[in-house]
């Protein structure tokens, strides 16, 4: 990013400028909205009369009347309507000022290394508020409805769907521990607390009872997702405290919505009972298993739905979002946890989804989730900023303050406590640094203030939103600015930054079984026996009915190794060079370890010559072939924009020497290695480019068909188009025997090798666009 | 056994301090061992074997040799025992210890040290000091062994690749002529090093008696 600095300040401060008048502008708008309100409906039905020009309604009658009686009417060349898009065009722009926010913050850098955004966004929040209020006008509220149906969703949805299950699963005791455990004592710690408070003489609390305080307790108690994820997503902590933390703030949401709505109960009815004390505990039961029941079910349809997909690939992902969200609102219906039920469909869901859905399903799934959680995360605190400014205050001294030291102290006595009771029964303890940073990332958010209003008792009402919104502020601005800076002083192990490596997961794998052996002798069941078996029942019953094709028998072990070819292939292609793939940047190749010692194979000669310039000119051929083909596709394949042409074609180009580079080197070695190459080369083709190889009627004209074991594969792999599933078959039928006929110097063995290789070697958890269409089972063996 | 408790307490002193394990857990062990061994003084494969849990397990055959390696016996030698007695069994059951919280960085190295060896002592069948590429693809296809037909030819790919990786990783630079004879040690040590060993291969070793439950016994 080599600008100047003039540069930048100059088109930074042109930015913030730009951003101030439409700041501006949104605020008129605003106004001008609520100006609009009074004579709207009128004004459009004359709209309509005037365009249709045709007599309307009685309304519309006398106001032509009224204006005819004053002037003649003109045709209006021009017309204002404002009223008609009103909604739509204030959520534009309140989005888009969102956005264009973010992005400034981006081009400022110094800012946005020290402050979060979450932070910067409360301010311009405060800002838009401010200019608001400076007008005269009302500004909008954060909405509790708002909120909990639209802006909160695509965040939890975010966060389950990528959730790492290893790691959550591995840890669940502990944060279960947290988020149950702690909420309460929280809640009960600090509503004690507080209404020990409101008996001083002289705060003028006296009128706040007991419950009153334990249901601002209960609010103010819970970890915020949001506020957390947006903090810790930029200071990059090691998984194990980025879950312990996040999942707590998960798994919190039962037990929050439980007490809330106990409390409130309770303290409309104004007393409590032991029974009701039980109730509460069955109640919070229900809500967090029947919320995880929900969104399992869902999760299940979602996925047994996505196993039907192949043929339209375009609407996968919407199945994925409307499920989820169903889930989310089919709980909220029954007061169960929505978060709960959002975050076990995603869990739910994913595996087996990811397994049946094309690559672009999965692409475009991740990108708009991302952007959907980006926009609403930016959105609350935009919003939660604006509230501030807009809300009634009823700030109270003695209890603001008092609220958010008695929080800090309940957080830290809280974590303590539980992480020395947890320690006892963890193998990897929590040491004092863990515990600081968990206990210093409790960060609150705009859950609880959504909570707090729609609380419904107004008279403690803005003195507890007073006392949230600081608490809230508190926390993000104080702890999140500072967190940062601490996790650096205290030498926090950060988040490991390694690649993907296929001996990592062989071992990991590896480990997997060698520890359940070992618990198996040892004769006790223990975590990894029944890990074991969830697996094999998953494998065998589930994994059946929910994945399309042969991949429900893929092990885990191909899938990752495929992908993680597919990613090189990928990186390869983004590279645009014909230089090696990035992530070897070395000088070792296949040939360095292979076995040079005897083996029968050893006495086979290498291709020669002339077979090798044959073998290359084929292989061009084919490719150019294949490049033609693309284009007789139908509107509804997934395929390349011709304008993209020009460019994919310099890419394929280079793509086709580095190929053909490999190829030449693969080929120069003793034939035993070629069985080898074309699993690798299957997998390095990125899936746009390697199309049909098949074509209507043009018949495998023997030699230029079928070179190379590796292209029918290859090609027929990332085959789109469903019709031409018998020609193809026909035509592999008749590639191999070509195949043999023309390789007869080679030897039996090899060609033994190569028909099993062109069953075998699939891509298989490349889930191309139409990966199951290839219903022959002549592939499996 | 009988009357002497203190006798076998000092017997299992010695265990204890060369394994580290409590005294419950070296009894709770025993008592496993002779479920296991039938009331013998020895185990041989046949008794692991038999276990049913194993059945389903893809690198059973892996396991039960590591028990009868000489090598995870942190002496010296090596080569094959035909059986085992209970010293030798515990003596491999250590290497799963879980770390304590006051172990030091120091202790925490030499505990993945051992881990590692161990594993690396599975995979060199044939005591070389070397894990060769013809080991190595045996490992992926017992991986892969139950997973149904895919075959051989995943599994060497697989294998050749997750070499191809050690070798870069280790020798960068390697002309076209060279060969990498196969992955050593220290080799190992450096491509597993993000797993943090010392905190992953454990299980937990319990202070209960747990003989009472029902468990994968070979004998009854």
């Amino acid at each position: 990013m080599a600008v100047s600095p003039q540069f930048v300040r100059g088109s930074s401060s042109a930015f913030l400028t730009c951003l101030l008048l439409f700041t501006t502008f949104v605020s008129v708008s605003v106004v001008a909205g609520e100006n609009n309100g009074t004579w709207g409906d009128t004004s459009r039905v004359s709209q309509v009369a005037e365009k249709k020009g045709e007599e309307v309604a009685d309304s519309s009658v006398t106001h032509d009347q009224s204006n005819s009686s004053e002037h003649k009417k003109v045709f209006p060349v021009l017309s204002f309507n404002y009223d008609h898009v009103r909604t739509p065009f204030e959520i534009s722009l309140w989005i888009l000022l969102a956005l264009l926010m973010k992005l400034g913050f981006h081009i400022i850098p110094r800012v946005s290394n020290v402050v979060p955004e979450s932070c910067l966004l409360i301010v311009v929040g405060l800002l838009v508020g401010g200019i608001i209020k400076a007008i005269g006008e009302e500004a909008p509220v954060l909405d509790s409805k708002l909120f909990f149906l639209y802006l909160l969703p695509p965040i939890i949805l975010d966060a389950g769907y990528f959730l790492p299950i290893r790691h959550f699963m591995e840890n669940m005791g502990t944060i279960l521990v947290f988020a149950v455990v702690g909420t309460l004592w929280n809640a009960f710690f600090v509503g004690g607390m507080m209404y020990a408070v409101c008996q001083i003489e002289g705060a003028q609390l006296g009128n706040v009872d007991l419950l009153s305080c334990l249901l601002f307790g209960s609010i103010i108690s819970a970890v915020d997702p949001v506020a957390v994820l947006a903090v810790f997503e930029e200071i990059h902590i090691n998984e194990l405290l980025h879950i312990l933390v996040f999942g707590e703030s998960l798994l919190n949401d039962a037990v929050t919505v439980v007490l809330y709505h106990l409390f409130e109960e309770f303290s409309h009815a104004g007393t409590v009972t032991i029974v009701d004390a039980l109730l509460g505990v069955v109640c919070f039961l229900v809500v967090s298993l029947g919320g995880i029941l929900v969104g399992f079910f869902y999760g299940i349809l979602g996925a047994f739905t996505s196993r039907f997909t192949s043929h339209t690939r375009v609407i996968e992902p919407l199945f994925v979002f409307l499920y989820s969200y169903m889930a989310y609102l089919s709980a909220e219906v029954f007061h169960l946890s929505g978060i709960m039920s959002l975050i076990a469909c995603g869990v739910m869901m994913r595996p087996y989804v990811e397994a049946n859905i094309s690559h672009k399903s999965y692409t475009t799934i991740k990108y708009f989730l991302k952007m959907w959680s980006s926009v609403s995360e930016t959105l609350i605190f935009i919003f939660l900023g604006v509230s501030t400014v807009a809300g009634p205050h009823a700030w109270n001294w003695t209890f603001v303050v008092f609220t958010v030291v008695i929080c800090l102290v309940s957080r830290v006595l809280g974590v303590i406590g539980l992480t020395y009771v947890i320690n006892k029964f963890r193998i990897v303890k929590l040491t004092k640094k863990d515990q600081f940073i968990v206990a210093y990332g409790g960060l609150r958010g705009a859950i609880a203030f959504s909570l707090g209003f729609l609380l419904t008792n107004s008279q403690m009402k803005n003195m507890f939103l007073t006392a949230i919104i600081t608490v809230i502020f508190f926390t993000v601005f104080v702890q999140g600015m500072t967190i940062r800076p601490l996790v650096e002083l205290l030498a926090v192990k950060k988040k490991k930054e390694s690649k993907p490596s296929i001996n990592e997961e062989i071992h990991t794998q590896f480990l997997d079984h060698l520890l359940t052996g070992i618990e198996d002798i040892c004769g006790h069941y223990g975590h990894h026996h029944w890990k074991d078996k969830l697996n094999r029942f998953n494998k065998t019953y589930v994994k059946r009915l929910l994945i399309a094709g042969d991949r429900s028998t893929e092990p885990q072990l191909i899938s990752f190794y495929n992908k993680l070819e597919m990613k090189q292939a990928m990186m390869l292609v983004e590279s645009g060079s014909a230089a090696k793939l990035p992530t070897v940047v070395s000088s070792v190749s296949v040939q360095n370890i292979q076995p040079k010692d005897s083996s029968r194979r050893r006495a086979i000669p290498s291709i020669s010559k002339s077979r090798e310039q044959e073998i290359r000119k084929i292989l061009r051929a084919n490719l150019q072939k294949t490049r033609q083909r693309l284009r007789s596709y139908s509107r509804h394949d997934l395929m390349m924009d011709p304008f993209e042409d020009n460019l994919s074609e310099v890419r394929f180009r280079k793509q086709r020497v580095e190929m053909e580079r490999r190829m030449s080197h693969y080929l120069t070695v003793p034939a035993n290695r070629q069985e080898m190459t074309p699993v690798r080369k299957v997998c390095f083709e990125p899936e746009h480019k390697v199309f049909t190889y098949i074509t209507d009627g043009e018949s495998p004209k023997g030699q230029t068909s079928r070179p190379h074991p590796s292209s029918p594969d290859a090609v027929s792999l990332l085959h789109e188009d469903s019709q031409r599933d018998n020609q193809r078959s026909v035509l592999r039928a008749k590639g191999d025997t070509e195949l043999r006929a023309k390789t007869p110097d080679n030897q039996e063995q090899q060609e033994q090798q190569e028909e099993e290789q062109v069953k075998l070697s699939r891509c298989l958890s490349d889930p191309g666009p139409n990966k199951d269409e290839e219903g022959d089972g002549s592939f499996h063996s | 056994m009988g009357a002497s408790q203190t006798r076998s307490e000092s017997v299992y002193q010695e265990l204890m301090d060369k394994t580290g394990f409590s005294l419950e857990q070296i009894k709770n062990l025993k008592k496993r061992f002779l479920q296991l061994s039938g009331n013998e003084e020895t185990i041989s494969r046949e008794n692991l074997d038999a276990i049913p849990a194993l059945a389903n397990n893809p690198i059973r055959k892996q396991i039960i040799e590591a028990f009868f390696d000489k090598r995870n016996q942190r002496s010296s030698e090596v080569g094959h025992l035909e059986e085992i007695g209970f010293e030798q069994f515990v003596m491999v059951m250590s290497h799963f210890r879980p770390p304590a919280l006051r172990t030091s960085v120091e202790e925490r190295e030499v505990m993945r040290k051992e881990k590692l060896q161990f594993l690396f002592n599975m995979h060199d069948t044939d005591n070389d000091g070397v894990i060769t590429l013809v080991e190595y693809r045996k490992v992926v296809e017992e991986l892969l062994s139950k997973s149904g037909a895919i075959g051989h030819e995943a599994a060497r790919a697989i294998a050749d690749a997750a070499m191809l990786e050690v070798a870069s990783t280790n020798v960068p630079d390697m002309a076209p002529d060279d060969f990498y004879e196969g992955i050593t040690f220290e080799h190992f040590e450096q491509i597993l090093k993000g797993l943090e060993m010392e905190s992953r291969m454990h299980i937990r070793f319990l202070d209960v008696d747990t003989s009472t439950m029902r468990c994968g016994k070979s004998t009854s």
